[in-house]
């Protein structure tokens, strides 16, 4: 392990790599940044001139999976964009962050934010980028000014603009922000919201690769996944790999959240027991009982606590109980929560956050949010249950984005898991859990 | 001559330059938060100056306008102040935060009291869940952990 | 080539292809509301889903392109459930009240939710409720009916050039409006109305008029410019309720402007001359016909008996038919005069021979055009949308112009000058192109007369790429430049221009029937207006002409109108223009008689009546041949327009065109007027002939009518 690893023993566990400096003084300074290794890789790769394909495969070997939610290879993933493309290419960062309970990369903003500027220049070396944006998400104002003085202080150093570290390669790096529309997490609305539209997603193909910002052929990752490649290239694909277990290299970072003792992000080792991170993160509040978790975000199956209990923190563990590792955004309900009501929050959410344009996602997470205000008000029907497991499953799948899939994910989960608590809603009027309480 | 007063077109020439030259459309989220944080809203006046200082359709700058959250359309007075209510939040009490701070300040959400001093917004999640219950004012400031108690000493200090 | 599957059918197609595409070629019908196969593709609807193999989601027909193996299902069971389910999404927030939308009969969606919606409504929830926006005095919004698909606003940024409907606000709250309080101005606006699926947008001056089952549908063309759009006209008890257009890709695609939209309700405005008319003791008296004729041919012989045959001219008009105008030459060569002119807005008459020079979608496949002198917005709406293609596929224009007049086109160059300056601009031009390739220029009058020339730097600068891409290159002169004193002049170096950049040169006349009557006017060699000022004139005939506002733009041809003393007006309208004449002849509007018309790019298009004259009115070819007779004129037994049509064209032979060409070049160096008179006259497009002056909805707020012609209908 390296040296960066705080001891302190409850902490043992954590393996801060993305959040690297978040413990160390003025965590966010390039002085600090450096003194922790950074830029080392950049720098080695500039001096050594290593050739773009000899570290992809470096990032191929490490496992990386994209962090914004998808989980899809980032070594693949950059393998799509054309090698001998006339003209600008664009890299761009995710940090839109918008799915209900993640803000880990408001944590990688906030402490580490040249981790994730070298992550960048790397990528934009490896895949020939002339011009990145960070795309940060409208809410957190202060990171976004935060990242523009970090952005500034990468400059004066040298290390972004023409000929960086007086070599030939040039690379331009910028912060623009969205201004609240979580559809813009999603990359091709994310690159019309550059553009300077409404964020609304594009049909694909044609993938961002071929066709993105401007026409031109562009690369989106999240922040978390360009935070790791400067680790992977200072310690190679393999240790990276051999952080986490089968299908899912490295560490990551879990931001939990709802009922827990101690909210925050925890970036841990790929793999890890759910029932030791729950344990990081101080166990349920109040000591009450754990009652369901969503563990990647909304847009992630909700899981009964009896199931989670078994699961581990990766992707094929999330997987192997019916739910999937999203962007790591875990969601922890106690005994007092009602299913219900939490349901009609998060449609409402969706609802919300529709761009409107395709019809299945603008009508039917409408029609869903209706339906399940409507029972939260005592007006529900029996049939209501199937009703709404059916406009899900067809707003599923039909859609241009990912964005109606996701809608329909909490009300099949929160259905299948809790029907008892729908149909008492239904029948009485009231909440069972209220009702117990009563 | 630009409408808009050079303050802001000064800060938009320095947006723009993030952008390749045929392409000022780029910067319309951010001269639209410029003038919007000099303003407190947008007025169509507002959204005209914007379509005409980047040479777009001013029907494009409205759609753009009218798509993201944070712009704001109609006067949101001195303070606007922003709740998020999604499932994190949720989870840790923000419902009754809200009802507090609806009958503390007489308003329900998108309303403005009398003396337009406050506004009171619903939030989806603003990627501060570990803070939970929390709210933003004037779209910058964040005000974390609120309880009902916290919130009156928030309030009395924005007098 | 690419070889795939749909419902069982294999097909070869070229790549680059999107299934529907493939599946509308080969007749198999899959439902759509977005797509729309002139316009980009949103794929937002969903409407199109289909299967394909191995492939766990349906996908939208639309939008996924063929690929070599595939399969695709558009009828099975997965399929029609995907098709059904977005068409109950479609359906909840759409009111269900089609006997009163104006729509009912011809709407997209109820025809599609007959074969795919479901016949009871799952959703018992509120529906959603959409204000209505007013845009302006031709389309009629019911936005609550809108299904979100975007082809409105898709249209009038793709191909209106400028957006100017949007789809404002979010999701389920997402609306189709205009700016604040904004209108919509495109002159090709209408067309969102045939676009939009649904009753959200219709005609406001058809609405409610009539069921579409009502109506009788005939086929007609526009002659209110140069392309001849063609157009189908909806009847109903004898009276054009409204005009669609006609999909024909050569000439207008599936679109037309607004002008010949809504033009016909000019056809009905109560200026409409109902009956013959003579002036006596100054005061106007109706008659029958047999009066009006007998006073006309009294006065015509007495003004041949004192004055000479050449005292009668004949003037009619560029929207006149191939047959009135080979009547009204045959008139004039029977008596004996040469007084005969169509060209009644031209100054320079030393060429001839306007036409675009190539088919009018070969516009899109240029890489560098010229124009000079062009208010193509106003004059042929829908051929500048074909410039505005070219421009969009990459193409460069430069536009050289008297009046800022924005094309809603992206410019790689734009120059505005006074109109006396064309001809320096095409000498700097050529100059230039000596400059560069000195070989080039061929002609050797013009290279020893553009040697002597001073080199403008920056001409030479701009044309270096005009000059030395390898690429398809045009030059155009527009209507503004025929109409200018040195038109010839323009002709000749603009042609000398193409030709030394091996490029296309034609014109953008706005003469409806211009090269049809340039045609006839060729063959018989005759004298201009100019001449006809030279002469003593006094009777005149006029054709289709309300010479106040027809001839605006040439000031001494006006002038000499109003010193003649016998004056017939052959005309479909009355109204303070005809003050002066002596006698007026009701003729039938072109949509109440036959004719033939040939377009800018030659396309000869002959049209039947589709309607009855109103009133006492006579379609003017027949009118013509009675007054030949009355006339006492021989060899004018004509019993159907075909026939007058044969002695013009023979359907077996060539047409034999005049070049576009000028007779001769001014080679003296002329000393620019400092205080000449700039002559831009735009005509707007609700302006530009008798009929559009009395489309009363075309005459919006925003641009204030011209001249006062009084709102009133038949
Ligand atoms: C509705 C929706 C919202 C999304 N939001 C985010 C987001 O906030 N941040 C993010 O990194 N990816 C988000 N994504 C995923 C992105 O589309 C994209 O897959 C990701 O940024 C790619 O980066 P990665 O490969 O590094 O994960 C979202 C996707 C959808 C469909
Ligand atoms: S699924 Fe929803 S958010 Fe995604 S493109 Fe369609 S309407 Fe927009
Ligand atoms: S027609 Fe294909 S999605 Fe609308």
């Amino acid at each position: 392990m390296p040296d960066e690893i705080i001891n302190a023993p409850v902490q043992k566990k954590l393996f801060p790599l993305c959040l690297a400096t978040k413990d160390l003084n003025h965590p966010a300074s390039i002085k600090t940044y450096i003194s922790i290794g950074g830029y080392e890789a950049l720098k080695k790769i500039l001096t050594d001139k290593i050739s773009p394909s000899d570290l992809l495969e470096e990032i191929k070997l490490s496992g990386l999976r994209g962090r914004g939610g998808a989980g899809f290879p980032t070594g693949l993933k950059w393998s799509f964009m054309p090698k001998n493309a006339k003209g600008e290419k664009y890299l761009v960062c995710n940090s839109d962050e918008g799915e209900p309970g993640t803000f880990k990369d408001r944590d990688i903003i906030r402490y580490n934010p040249h981790q994730i500027i070298e992550g960048m220049i790397i990528g934009a070396y490896i895949m020939d980028a002339t011009v990145g944006f960070n795309y940060i998400h409208g809410e957190i104002w202060n990171e976004y000014l935060s990242f523009g003085e970090a952005l500034n202080q990468a400059r004066q150093a040298g290390l972004l603009g023409k000929n960086i570290l007086n070599s030939d390669f040039s690379f331009e790096l910028h912060a623009v922000h969205g201004y609240g529309a979580y559809i813009c997490g999603e990359e091709t609305a994310l690159i019309e919201s550059i553009e300077g539209k409404k964020g609304q997603p594009r049909f694909k193909p044609p993938f961002p690769a071929t066709y993105g910002i401007y026409g031109k052929p562009t690369c989106v990752n999240n922040t978390e996944t360009f935070a790791s490649i400067p680790w992977i290239i200072r310690h190679g694909g393999q240790a990276f790999n051999d952080l986490g277990v089968a299908n899912s290299g490295g560490t990551k970072i879990f931001s939990v959240s709802g009922h827990i003792s101690n909210p925050g992000n925890y970036e841990i080792q790929m793999g890890m027991p759910f029932s030791e991170l729950l344990d990081l993160a101080g166990g349920v509040w109040k000591g009450h009982k754990l009652k369901a978790v969503i563990p990647g975000g909304p847009s992630t199956a909700l899981v009964p606590a009896h199931t989670i209990m078994q699961a581990t923190m990766d992707y094929d563990g999330l997987s192997k109980i019916g739910s999937s590792l999203g962007a790591g955004s875990m969601i922890v309900m106690d005994e007092t929560t009602c299913m219900v009501n939490t349901l009609k929050r998060l449609s409402y959410f969706f609802y919300e956050e529709s761009c409107g344009q395709c019809t299945p996602c603008r009508e039917g997470t409408g029609w869903v949010y209706r339906i399940v205000k409507r029972i939260v008000d005592g007006q529900g029907r029996l049939d209501d249950l199937n009703l709404l497991k059916d406009v899900s499953q067809k707003i599923s799948g039909r859609t241009i984005c990912a964005l109606g899939d996701a809608a329909a994910v909490p009300v099949l989960s929160f259905i299948k898991h809790f029907e008892v608590e729908f149909e008492y809603f239904i029948r009485h009027g009231k909440s069972m859990i209220e009702s117990l309480n009563d | 001559m630009s409408k808009l007063p050079k303050k802001i077109t000064k800060k938009i020439d320095n947006e723009l330059l993030k952008y390749p030259k045929n392409q000022k459309k780029s910067a319309v989220m951010a001269a639209l938060q410029f003038v919007q944080a000099e303003h407190g809203w947008l007025s169509n006046k507002d959204l005209s100056d914007v379509a005409d200082y980047l040479e777009i359709p001013e029907i494009a700058v409205m759609e753009v306008a009218t798509f993201y959250n944070m712009y704001d359309l109609k006067p949101t007075g001195k303070y606007k102040i922003s709740v998020c209510t999604n499932i994190s939040c949720m989870l840790r009490g923000v419902d009754s935060l809200v009802n507090h701070i609806k009958q503390r300040l007489k308003i329900d959400f998108n309303e403005l009291t009398k003396d337009e001093k406050f506004c009171l917004k619903e939030s989806e999640c603003m990627g501060n869940c570990d803070a939970a219950p929390m709210m933003v004012i004037n779209n910058e400031k964040m005000y974390e952990k609120i309880s009902p108690e916290k919130f009156d000493v928030i309030i009395k200090e924005l007098k | 080539m690419i070889k795939l599957k749909i419902d069982g059918k294999s097909i070869e197609v070229q790549s680059k292809k999107t299934i529907i595409e493939v599946a509308d070629e080969v007749g198999i019908d899959i439902p759509r509301f977005c797509y729309h196969k002139k316009l980009t593709v949103a794929a937002n609807c969903r409407m199109c889903l289909v299967q394909v193999k191995n492939i766990g989601k349906p996908l939208p027909a639309c939008a996924t392109q063929v690929m070599d193996g595939m399969e695709v299902s558009t009828k099975t069971k997965f399929t029609k459930e995907a098709q059904q389910s977005v068409m109950e999404f479609l359906l909840i927030n759409h009111p269900l009240d089609c006997p009163i939308c104006d729509q009912g009969g011809e709407c997209e969606l109820q025809d599609t939710a007959v074969a795919y919606g479901a016949s009871e409504s799952r959703y018992a929830e509120e529906k959603r409720v959409v204000v209505n926006k007013n845009i302006g005095p031709l389309i009629s919004t019911d936005l609550t009916r809108c299904i979100q698909c975007t082809r409105c606003v898709r249209f009038l940024k793709e191909i209106g050039g400028v957006q100017e409907l949007g789809l404002v606000g979010r999701g389920e709250h997402a609306e189709i409006s205009a700016y604040v309080d904004k209108s919509v101005e495109s002159e090709l606006s209408g067309n969102i109305i045939d676009l939009c699926p649904v009753g959200a947008l219709t005609s406001k001056p058809f609405r409610y008029k009539a069921r579409t089952w009502e109506l009788v549908r005939r086929p007609t063309i526009s002659i209110h410019d140069s392309l001849g759009s063609n157009l189908e006209m909806h009847i109903k008890d004898d009276r054009v309720m409204r005009t669609l257009p006609k999909e024909n890709d050569a000439i207008n695609e599936c679109w037309i402007s607004d002008r010949d939209r809504f033009s016909y309700e000019g056809f009905y405005h109560n200026d409409r001359l109902l009956e013959p008319m003579i002036k006596k003791n100054k005061k106007w008296l109706k008659v029958d016909w047999e009066e009006a004729l007998l006073f006309i041919a009294k006065n015509i012989n007495r003004s041949i008996a004192h004055e000479g045959q050449d005292s009668v001219a004949f003037l009619h008009s560029p929207q006149s038919s191939i047959e009135e105008s080979y009547l009204i030459h045959k008139i004039a060569d029977k008596i004996g005069t040469q007084n005969v002119d169509y060209r009644i807005t031209q100054k320079n008459f030393d060429f001839s021979g306007t036409w675009l020079g190539c088919e009018i979608s070969e516009i899109e496949t240029l890489d560098q055009v010229i124009i000079l002198g062009s208010n193509m917005r106003f004059d042929q709406p829908l051929l500048t949308h074909r410039f505005r293609k070219m421009v969009h596929q990459g193409g460069k224009l430069i536009f050289i112009n008297a009046l800022e007049h924005d094309l809603l086109i992206p410019l790689e160059k734009k120059i505005i000058c006074k109109s006396q300056e064309y001809r320096t601009q095409l000498i700097q031009m050529l100059r230039a192109v000596y400059e560069i390739e000195p070989k080039k220029i061929i002609n050797q009058d013009i290279l020893a007369f553009i040697k002597k020339q001073k080199l403008n730097a920056d001409t030479l600068q701009w044309m270096k790429q005009f000059v030395k891409g390898k690429n398809k290159k045009a030059i155009f002169l527009g209507q503004n430049a025929l109409e200018a004193n040195d038109a010839s002049d323009l002709v000749f170096l603009a042609n000398c221009l193409a030709e030394s950049v091996s490029g296309l040169f034609g014109s953008l006349s706005n003469y409806p029937n211009g090269v049809g009557l340039d045609l006839i006017a060729h063959k018989q060699e005759l004298k201009s207006t100019k001449d006809m000022m030279a002469k003593k004139i006094s009777s005149l005939i006029t054709l289709n002409i309300e010479p106040k506002y027809d001839i605006r733009a040439n000031i001494n041809l006006t002038d000499l109108i109003q010193k003649i003393n016998f004056k017939v007006a052959i005309t479909p309208y009355s109204g303070d223009a005809f003050d002066d004449f002596d006698c007026l002849l009701p003729m039938a509007i072109y949509t109440e008689s036959s004719g033939s018309y040939i377009n800018i790019a030659r396309k000869l298009q002959s049209i039947k009546a589709i309607t009855s004259p109103k009133g006492q009115s006579r379609p003017a070819w027949k009118i013509l041949r009675v007054l030949g007779n009355y006339l006492d004129l021989d060899d004018f037994d004509y019993d159907s327009s075909e026939q007058v049509l044969c002695k013009v064209i023979h359907p077996k032979k060539r047409l034999a065109y005049p070049p576009l060409a000028a007779k001769k070049f001014n080679n003296k160096e002329k000393p620019l007027k400092k205080d000449g008179r700039n002559e831009i006259h735009p005509i707007l497009p609700e302006q530009s002939d008798m009929i559009v002056r009395r489309a009363i909805s075309l005459h919006s707020k925003k641009n204030k009518p011209l001249i006062n012609i009084r709102q009133e209908v038949l």
